[in-house]
């Protein structure tokens, strides 16, 4: 007992020593910082100091806990959200208070010994494996902690309104879930090895299968939650042997050693590595992995399916922060990216990347659910990522993460509340003018701002992190990255087409005429289904619907409906009404606005994405984002070589992809925005559904548009070349177990039971023809006794 | 005596006489008719009481078999034998009599036959 608790408790005390002591490496660091040109620096972690970050894993699983105990007690109430809120606000202070006192050297929190073993010569690398419950924390770590438990905080307050209609087992199970997602968050981002890396890894990867599968009784739900898992287990695949085949060149899966030796160039037996398989092949598996759970090319088939969950989790788990994951993954291991002198799988992700990036954006401009419109947006964004680190810019991809994971959020819980409020309804053609709705002047807002930032306008968040990567794109040499100059071209020409289509949604659904069909959600639906001119008791009395009015407290937060907001539900009714119950042509349905908690939440997260701006200033060449990249072992400069007009590349490429999104926009507006202003003077749309021009040019391009409305039949494609062989071959197998394998055994096990068959009928149950047998045999022997005597 | 004291018996020395003294094989033809008559009647009856009394009379001609034998090689083995059949055979007997009337009471009957049913 105490064997596991003692160093804990010295980490814990040692802390305080540590922080003390952190001064005097202070000055070194800044030395470090000095000289890091080009290749990686790495400096030694301090064990120690920094536990107050140890605080995120035991709340996390604690309030996990307490959601699972609430559920066993058959909760009713939303106290499961409130906990949760609770908890991961004092994760995000805790991360904070860390990152406030942080000094740049990384540190390593002590959790306990959690696997320690050793074998064969001791002392020798590769004949222990050590993997403790510990945290390496380092800038990088923390710009990851800071966006992922501030966002959970946030969105953890605006699901506790959008699930409200599930409140009771669903609701702990949900938040339960969640807790547990940025406990595993917390391991994979500060895992201090691999081994728990992989633990979180894992553990996000089951987090969003149980939250993808949340509404487990629809079966497009299911479905979805199995083929994200499945998928994810192919990219893990590679993670895995990464991981091995770390462990068997460096002899240990820490972080700490292993940077310190790659930095030296060495492997575990003191052999060079570059040059050899170590640098070749290992970062290629990583990359693997990375791709399955950041949903990039051959892989991205999980995410827009994955939209099947409530849509905070897609804003949160497959929008903002572990999709996100695969970026870090490579971030993290970029000493060993970097190491390979031809930067093959740098180049492979650049490739990878910037495919994956246009690939999306062109399926995106052809689909019409807005909330698929934003999981496409996401791949297309990661593959901009994935560009970013693979074009030499960690620092580009880091901070567009993390102006991604508010924009993008942002964008989400507008969108779900959109979808609260309609019914469900989800296609963009049946929606228009919402920003002018009563109560919903918010959303329109902040999905606005979201917009904007995803377009890249001049001045947001988005529009200075995408520019350091499309600046990159252009400043990479050829002979660094092959073909760098191409794919900035491709990047340049996707980032024109993310501003067409988010301009695309924004202009239809958000502007022009009021006009919209509800979605058939029956939950969904009944929130905001409210005929004028009867009385709320006469109308639960026709529909019978079972409407309680017990619960009226967990619903006081859509008392916004001013007059008739009694329409609370008894938790367990809420499965009962059937589907497409609605008929818009005959009842009255009120847009359902947000309430005040998720107002409250998108309020923030537009603030936060506004704000996500200023750090670009906050320091030369990227900015705070970049700073804590560099101060990473993740630093790596990649040369600035792109000169155009005299003016360096980020001046450049400002111009540039402003006018780029510029153009992309003033497409969208005239395609699909409405008449006068709101069309920007160009626009024609007069009602949700027509759109003349846009619906023109979809018949000019026919098939492509339909190919790309169905996602260019990948799944199909995949169906065919994966699925059925597989069938096929499993059938063949079948028949080969039954037949063959069975068949032997089952001529074997005939063999008595045909022997028995054939003996069993002198058991006649004639005691005389026993008695006459034992006379006769008797008779017998004793004939033999006497012919043989004789 | 002389003789008796070297190890053999008054029936191996040849007296008395045959055909005027009873010998063993006088023994051993009533053992042997007994032993018939048992396994005939096992054979041919039915009834299973009368089956079971015909199991009795073939032990006890092998009984009578093993006393003459004792008594022939003046050896006590074979008639401490006997008294354990004996007993063994009392103990037997108790507890066949109540298993017939078990059979019995379950077929109503005492036909050997009845239980024909008892095949594999």
């Amino acid at each position: 007992m105490t064997n596991w608790a003692e160093p804990a408790i010295t980490s814990l005390l040692g802390a305080a020593f540590a922080l003390a002591d952190d001064g005097a490496h202070a000055g070194q660091a800044a030395d470090h910082a000095g000289h890091a040109a080009h290749a990686a620096h790495v400096i030694p972690a301090a064990v120690g100091g920094a536990s107050a970050i140890l605080l995120v894993p035991i709340v996390t699983l604690l309030a996990t806990i307490i959601c699972g105990v609430l559920a066993a007690l058959g909760n009713k109430t939303k106290l499961p959200a409130w906990i949760s809120v609770g908890a991961l606000a004092i994760c995000f202070g805790a991360v904070l208070s860390v990152y406030l006192g942080f000094d740049g050297v990384p540190k390593i929190a002590y959790g306990f010994q959690w696997i320690n073993f050793a074998w064969g010569p001791e002392g020798k690398p590769g004949h222990s494996l050590v993997a403790d419950f510990s945290f390496y924390v380092d800038t990088l770590t923390l710009l990851w902690m800071l966006f992922v438990t501030g966002l959970a905080a946030i969105i953890a307050l605006y699901a506790s309104e959008y699930m409200s209609h599930d409140v009771g087992l669903g609701y702990c199970r949900f938040f339960a879930a969640f807790n547990l997602f940025v406990f595993s968050m917390a391991c994979l981002v500060m895992g201090d090895n691999l081994l728990l890396t992989f633990l979180g890894w894992e553990g996000v990867g089951l987090c969003s299968y149980l939250l993808i599968g949340y509404f487990y009784q629809r079966k497009e739900a299911v479905a979805a939650a199995k083929k994200a898992f499945i998928i994810n287990r192919i990219g893990d695949l590679g993670f895995i042997l990464g991981i091995m085949s770390v462990f068997v060149a460096f002899g240990t899966l820490q972080l700490d050693p292993l940077f310190a030796m790659i930095q030296k160039g060495v492997d575990a037996g003191g052999n060079p590595i570059a040059g050899t398989w170590i640098v070749e092949v290992i970062p290629f598996l990583f990359a693997i992995g990375a791709f399955g759970k950041s949903a990039q090319i051959f892989f991205y088939v999980w995410l827009p399916d994955a939209m099947e969950g409530p849509t905070p989790v897609s804003a949160l788990i497959h929008a903002a922060t572990m999709v996100t994951a695969g970026v870090y993954l490579i971030a993290r291991m970029y000493p060993i990216f970097a190491a390979d002198e031809a930067k093959m799988a740098l180049t492979f992700v650049a490739w990878s990347g910037a495919i994956t990036a246009f690939w999306a954006a062109t399926i995106e401009m052809a689909i019409f659910d807005i909330k698929r419109v934003m999981g496409y947006s996401t791949i297309s964004q990661l593959g901009f990522m994935f560009a970013g680190l693979g074009l030499l810019t960690p620092q580009g991809a880091a901070y567009h993460t993390f102006t991604h994971a508010f924009f993008k959020a942002t964008l989400f819980l507008g969108v779900g509340a959109v979808m609260h409020g309609f019914g469900g309804q989800l296609d963009l053609r049946r929606m228009s003018g919402v920003i002018w709705m009563k109560g919903f002047g918010l959303v329109g807002v902040a999905m606005l701002i979201g917009s904007m930032n995803l377009t890249g306008v001049p001045g947001t968040a988005g529009f200075f992190s995408k520019d350091m990567i499309l600046a990159q794109g252009f400043s990479t040499p050829d002979s660094m990255i092959g073909g760098a100059r191409w794919l900035g071209w491709l990047l340049l020409l996707t980032a024109g087409m993310t501003a067409y289509y988010t301009g695309r949604t924004f202009f239809r659904v958000y502007l022009g005429p009021k006009d919209f069909v509800p979605g058939n959600d029956a939950e969904l639906i009944d929130l905001g289904r409210h005929p004028k001119g009867t009385s709320l008791e006469d109308w639960h009395a026709q529909h019978g619907h079972g409407h309680g009015h017990d619960d009226h407290a967990s619903h006081a937060s859509h008392a916004s409906h001013a007059g008739h907001d009694s329409h609370g539900r008894s938790a367990s009714d809420h499965r009962t009404a059937t589907k497409l119950d609605f008929d818009p042509t005959t009842e009255q349905f009120d847009p359902h606005p947000p309430g005040i908690a998720m107002k409250a939440a998108i309020a923030i997260a537009m603030v936060l994405s506004v704000l996500a701006a200023i750090p670009y200033f906050m320091g030369p060449h990227g900015g705070w984002a970049a700073e804590m990249v560099n101060k990473s072992s993740a630093s790596y400069h990649g040369p600035d070589t792109f000169n155009f007009l005299g003016i360096t590349s980020h001046y450049a490429m400002y111009l540039i992809s402003a006018v780029v999104g510029f153009i992309g926009l003033l497409i969208a507006a005239y395609l699909h925005g409405p008449k006068g202003w709101q069309g920007l003077f160009i626009g024609c749309r007069e009602s949700a559904g027509v759109a003349p021009r846009a619906d023109k040019l979809v018949g000019m391009f026919g098939p492509l548009t339909k190919a790309a409305l169905n996602k260019y039949y990948v799944d199909e494609m995949y169906d065919a070349v994966i699925r059925t062989p597989l069938k096929v071959l499993a059938n063949i197998f079948y028949l080969i177990d039954q037949f063959i394998v069975d068949g032997l055994v089952n001529a074997i096990g005939a063999i008595p039971k045909f022997l028995g068959k054939t003996i069993r009928p002198m058991q006649s149950g004639e005691l005389h023809g026993y008695a006459l047998g034992m006379a006769g045999g008797l008779a017998v022997l004793v004939l033999i006794v006497v012919l043989a005597a004789s | 005596m002389n003789t008796l004291l070297l190890g053999s018996t008054l029936a191996q020395s040849g007296f008395p006489a045959p055909m005027s003294e009873i010998t063993l094989a006088h023994y051993l033809v009533v053992s042997a008719i007994m032993f018939t008559l048992g396994l005939i009647g096992f054979l041919t009856r039915r009834n299973l009481i009368v089956m079971f009394l015909c199991t009795e009379l073939m032990f006890q001609a092998s009984g009578i078999a093993l006393i003459a034998f004792s008594r022939f090689h003046l050896l006590y083995t074979g008639q401490t034998f006997v008294i354990f059949v004996l007993t063994v055979a009392a103990a037997e007997a108790a507890m066949a009599l109540a298993l017939v009337v078990l059979l019995f009471r379950r077929k109503e009957s005492l036909d050997a036959e009845a239980w024909k049913d008892m095949q594999g």
